[in-house]
């Protein structure tokens, strides 16, 4: 009997030693991975091999499941407390400017010529739905269409309104800030689009005489 | 009487268009008249002529090049690939091993052709032998072998290089393709850590694309989501790129092949 179990205790031995053998264990697999991005990349226009340099909020969300609890309030800490608030605490722009930006999918590409932010769209319709008028959006994130009547901002100015005026914006320049991994670029925090621009996107979303609002 | 008929035959179609009907459901009704008349096959065509032509330094035929179920062996090789092969003692796809068959069997220079623009020098002649291997397995399912210890190490590679997050806009494959159901404007993104189902996703690639008239490989296709990715370029049949295809297609194992397939 003892010594069946012993046998039994050794062939299962050799068996996780076999699998052991074929397969590396997954730390050596992540270094594995990161040696063949590194080799299997080169640099292309303004797209230089050092994008593949992930920063700590990249590396938390890079796995089929997502980062401890502990590490993803760290992590929307820490953009939080990093957001730029706008100069002068001027939050609005032109709703129009803002349309035309939400439109573009330019920018960043190795096909672009340049990563200045004038250079730059703002991508929002390619994954939200934002005004009735345009039927070819996408649908990664979630419908922005009425978003500031739905939140009951009528007057930008109202301070009841600042709550939401703020969190738009602090969506907008770090969307780390309120859910560590979320799928949406970091506009501001990046340096993908600048106050001014940020500040239409905000009119396009918020002011209560843009489409997206009637 | 036949102009009466040309002109009935010419409204009936404008009629059914002019129904306003919402986007989602105009698309797929598009994808469906497309399938009549796929100009794929003028690809298969020229990719079968040239499995069997004497070309290259050595002026030599691919018939005897191994897809991984023996020398010429072309139906079925397409739903198994990329696989290990003993021979270069590494895991390809369709597209690696062209470029090894075509080099060692050839004398043509892998290096180059891999370095050179999609759409031009020998990269055209890929094109159209991937359609050509592809179509030979259309309707089969995807079968990829994982039996090699080092085709499932290259599965678990590419798994971690579909989740790796980085640039300038913080995308991973799984960005887009992490989810059923959704879309980048109108078009419709495959799920691809699942199986998407059949004929979409790495079962509907070679594709013929209508709206540039190019017919676009795996890799092509791979090359452009890393461009939209906001990624570094990815070498042509690099190491990340087969990783990827064998996440993507031991995901969708079973799915049917509709490859080449045609797309907007």
């Amino acid at each position: 009997m003892k010594r069946t179990l012993a046998i039994s205790a050794f062939v299962g031995a050799a068996v996780i030693v076999a699998g052991c053998a074929s397969m590396p264990s997954p730390a050596a697999l992540d270094q594995q991975a990161l040696a063949m991005l590194k080799a299997s990349f080169r640099d292309q226009g303004i797209a230089k091999v050092d994008r593949l340099n992930q920063d700590a909020v990249q590396k938390a969300c890079s796995s089929d499941k997502p980062p401890a609890e502990a590490l993803a309030k760290q992590i929307e800490g820490e953009a939080l407390a990093a957001i730029k608030w706008p100069a002068g605490g001027r939050y609005l722009g032109d709703w129009r400017e803002g349309e035309k930006l939400a439109q573009s999918g330019r920018g960043m590409t190795w096909s672009d010529a340049s990563v200045a932010t004038t250079a730059n769209g703002g991508n929002c319709y390619n994954c939200h739905q934002i005004s009735k008028q345009e039927i070819s959006y996408g649908t990664l994130g979630p419908s922005l269409y009425n978003y500031g009547k739905l939140r009951g901002v009528k007057d930008v100015a109202d301070p009841a309104s600042a709550a939401i005026v703020q969190y738009t914006w602090g969506k907008m320049w770090n969307s780390k800030a309120y859910a560590a991994c979320s799928n949406m670029p970091r506009f501001g925090h990046a340096g993908l689009l600048d106050e001014d621009q940020l500040r239409h996107l905000m009119a396009l979303l918020l002011d209560p005489k843009s489409p997206v609002n009637q | 009487m036949k102009r009466t008929w040309v002109v009935c035959a010419l409204l009936v179609p404008l009629a059914a268009w002019a129904q306003p009907k919402p986007a989602p459901v105009v698309v797929p009704e598009y994808y469906r008249l497309l399938e009549d008349g796929n100009p794929a096959e003028l690809f298969e065509a020229k990719g079968e002529a040239l499995w069997t032509q004497k070309r290259g330094p050595k002026s030599a035929s691919l018939e005897a090049c191994d897809l991984g179920k023996g020398p010429g062996v072309v139906k079925g090789a397409w739903v198994e690939m990329p696989r290990y092969f003993a021979d270069t003692k590494r895991v390809q796809d369709l597209e690696s091993r062209l470029l090894t068959c075509m080099e060692v069997l050839q004398g043509f220079n892998a290096a180059e052709i891999a370095k050179t623009p999609f759409g031009r020098g020998e990269q055209v002649s890929i094109e159209a032998l991937a359609a050509w291997i592809s179509a030979a397995s259309r309707g089969e399912k995807l079968a990829l072998p994982q039996g090699h210890a080092e085709e499932r190490r290259v599965y678990e590679l590419g798994k971690r290089a579909f989740y790796y997050r980085a640039g300038p806009y913080d995308f991973s494959c799984a960005s887009c393709h992490g989810e059923p159901g959704k879309r980048i404007r109108m078009q419709d993104l495959p799920e691809l850590a699942k199986n998407p189902g059949d004929a979409v996703g790495f079962a509907s690639w070679p594709a013929y694309r209508v709206s540039s008239g190019e017919l676009w490989t795996m890799q092509r296709r791979l090359n452009d989501c890393f461009r939209q990715q906001r990624f570094p370029f990815p070498g042509y049949a690099s190491d990340v790129t087969v990783a990827l295809g064998v996440f993507m297609g031991v995901n969708a194992q079973g799915a049917v092949s509709s490859a080449p397939a045609i797309k907007r």
